[in-house]
């Protein structure tokens, strides 16, 4: 009994355990970790959702995956989407919150407007812009008139419909990344940047030399919900193009739903859905791999 | 009043650069011209609205509010989303409070493996498993059910709940504890009369998150509920806007109707919103 006691630990805690983990367990099971399961065994094979899973295919639903014609798309965009945020949401994010950390009443202010959009639900955020690109009602052709040029139906042109949905995401999460950068900022001891001030230090040295290195962990968070959120955009891309046009515009889970779900091709979705946690599981190793090199160095 | 407020901005005035307000000034406008348009698209008429998208309508003509307003879809959408986001915060916040305090403060076999399981669901978001869990659900009876939709919502939200969980009571003072457990104190009767009192902060923030997150969810509902009585908003919205198409005006004054109660809640809410993403993210 006693080394039971000593493996295992005392067996009313263990019923307190029990009682207490099992629920979440179930779920986490059931919801988490058996679809997740499921989706690498569908994936091999060929199933429209009924009947016994018998049409084992090997790895063809793998094949047809990367040789279907919008799946290039979808990954060049995501990859785009990606580099984008990390190059323009993220220093312009930085660059605000090194001004809005600060404390007084004004600056809460922008603070608040600037996070709105993240607040908002990504359907909303999507159709509204739908309406400011509209080439007839929107905004757009009046900015145009304003500029004497005919604007593009953003939208409807494979070449601008890229970038006019890069805006519509820096303006739905740049405020988020915005409070990440404004959280780690406030919790940088005055006293740091005081005695670097009192030693004359210009601003800019100031900024650059202690406030940006001191930020490094927000920047590692606020990198990887970055890349994360482009592997799994899919809710402003509906309302905005359901992928459109002429497929230009899907990203991996949009061209997942349209290829693989809304047709009941189990094999194929199941075959995606393994892709998309492979990329999303190895971004994340990659990622601390490089982030522990370099503390090591 | 007016004084403290006063010192406070004497005291540290903020050092903003004139670079810094001029890009403040840009993205201001950026952010709200698209909300402002909305909210004054839905009083204008179409031929208006290509002419002057910008400016005031001509009429404060309230029609389109009315018309959705006194249709009977509206608020049932928003009764739907209501429903559906309250049972996920009710049930998110238990279950994740339960298993993260077992897993903070029980010490058992198995304990460090059972977390990172768990912290495992951090890793990839549900769009991967959507397709078997459609399935699952399908074969489980509760396609159109909101069940359909809670459940699954509460157990991906459960990595990050309990990490806030933990997160937070491991700060909790352990003596607190062990003097409970001095007294023979179980742990069932630790948890619900000494340890959650405590934590009203925190249960706060995870369920403030579970209800957003919940609210503005599209994806999961869009897979599991196919009968338009038991759409939450953002797949009413969609239904709304593909019958009306460019009848712009109607669209946005639907928008502007959903939108606006969201908002309120966000602004009362937006403390707990932001604790939970800053503290997610510097634990995590």
């Amino acid at each position: 009994m006693a080394a039971f006691r000593r493996r295992f630990g005392d067996p009313k805690s263990l019923a307190a355990v029990a009682i207490l983990v099992t629920p979440a367990l179930v779920l986490f099971v059931i919801f988490v970790l058996w679809p997740l399961f499921n989706a690498f065994l569908f994936s091999f094979y060929k199933w429209n959702g009924y009947g016994p899973l018998e049409q084992l295919v090997g790895v063809d639903n793998y094949a047809d995956v990367v040789d279907h014609r919008a799946f290039p798309l979808a990954l060049r965009n995501t990859v785009i989407i990606a580099i984008a945020s990390l190059l323009i949401q993220l220093p312009l994010a930085l660059w605000v919150a090194l001004a809005l950390y600060q404390k007084a009443w004004f600056v809460s202010i922008f603070r608040t407007i600037f996070f709105l959009p993240y607040m908002l639900g990504e359907v909303a955020a999507g159709l509204i812009w739908k309406f400011v690109y509209d080439g007839n009602y929107g905004l757009l052709p009046v900015v145009g008139d304003a500029l004497h040029t005919d604007m593009p139906f953003l939208l409807a042109d494979r070449f601008w419909v890229i970038p006019a949905i890069i805006l519509v995401i820096v303006w739905k999460y740049f405020g988020f990344h915005m409070m990440i950068y404004i959280a780690g900022l406030q919790s940088i001891p005055n006293e740091v940047i005081e005695a670097a001030r009192l030693d004359g230090v210009s601003k800019w040295k100031i900024m650059w030399f202690v406030k940006i290195p001191m930020l490094r962990s927000s920047i590692v968070i606020s990198v990887f919900f970055a890349i994360v959120g482009s592997l799994q955009l899919f809710d402003i891309i509906l309302p905005l193009t359901g992928g459109g046009p002429g497929n230009a515009s899907h990203t991996l889970v949009s061209f997942l739903y349209y290829f693989g779900i809304l047709r009941m091709k189990i094999g194929f979705g199941g075959a995606m859905s393994v892709i998309l946690f492979v990329l999303c599981v190895g971004v994340t190793i990659i990622y601390r791999r490089l982030l522990f090199a370099r503390a090591d160095a | 009043m007016t004084q403290k407020r006063k010192l406070s901005v004497v005291g540290t005035r903020p050092e903003i650069s004139l670079l810094q307000w001029t890009t403040i000034g840009l993205i201001t406008l950026f952010i709200l011209i698209p909300f402002y348009s909305t909210a004054l698209g839905g009083f204008k008429t179409t031929g208006e609205l290509r002419v002057n998208p910008f400016g005031l309508p001509a009429s404060w003509d309230g029609a389109n509010f009315a018309l959705i307003l006194g249709g009977d879809t509206f608020f049932l959408f928003m009764w739907n989303s209501l429903v559906i986001a309250l049972f996920t915060v009710i049930l998110s916040v238990v279950v994740s409070a339960m298993a993260a305090f077992a897993l903070s403060h029980i010490r058992f076999f198995g304990r460090t493996y059972l977390t990172s399981l768990f912290m495992l669901g951090l890793l990839f978001p549900f769009a991967t498993a959507i397709l078997p869990l459609f399935i699952t659900i399908r074969d489980m009876g509760l396609l159109d059910n909101p069940t359909a939709v809670i459940l699954p919502q509460v157990a991906f939200n459960l990595a990050f709940s309990m990490l806030l969980f933990r997160s937070f009571f491991q700060e909790l003072p352990i003596e607190l504890i062990e003097a409970a457990r001095m007294d023979r104190c179980g742990y069932l009767r630790i948890f619900w009369h000494i340890v959650l009192p405590l934590s009203l902060p925190i249960l706060t923030t995870v369920g403030v998150f579970a209800f957003v997150t919940s609210w503005n969810n599209f994806l999961l509902p869009l897979i599991m509920l196919n009968n338009d009585t038991s759409f939450p908003w953002p797949l009413g919205i969609m239904q709304f806007q593909g019958q009306y198409n460019t009848d712009w005006p109607k669209v946005l004054a639907f928008l502007t109707l959903t939108i606006l109660p969201a908002l309120v809640f966000f602004l009362l809410a937006q403390r707990y919103i932001i604790s939970g993403l800053t503290g997610g993210a510097v634990k995590g």
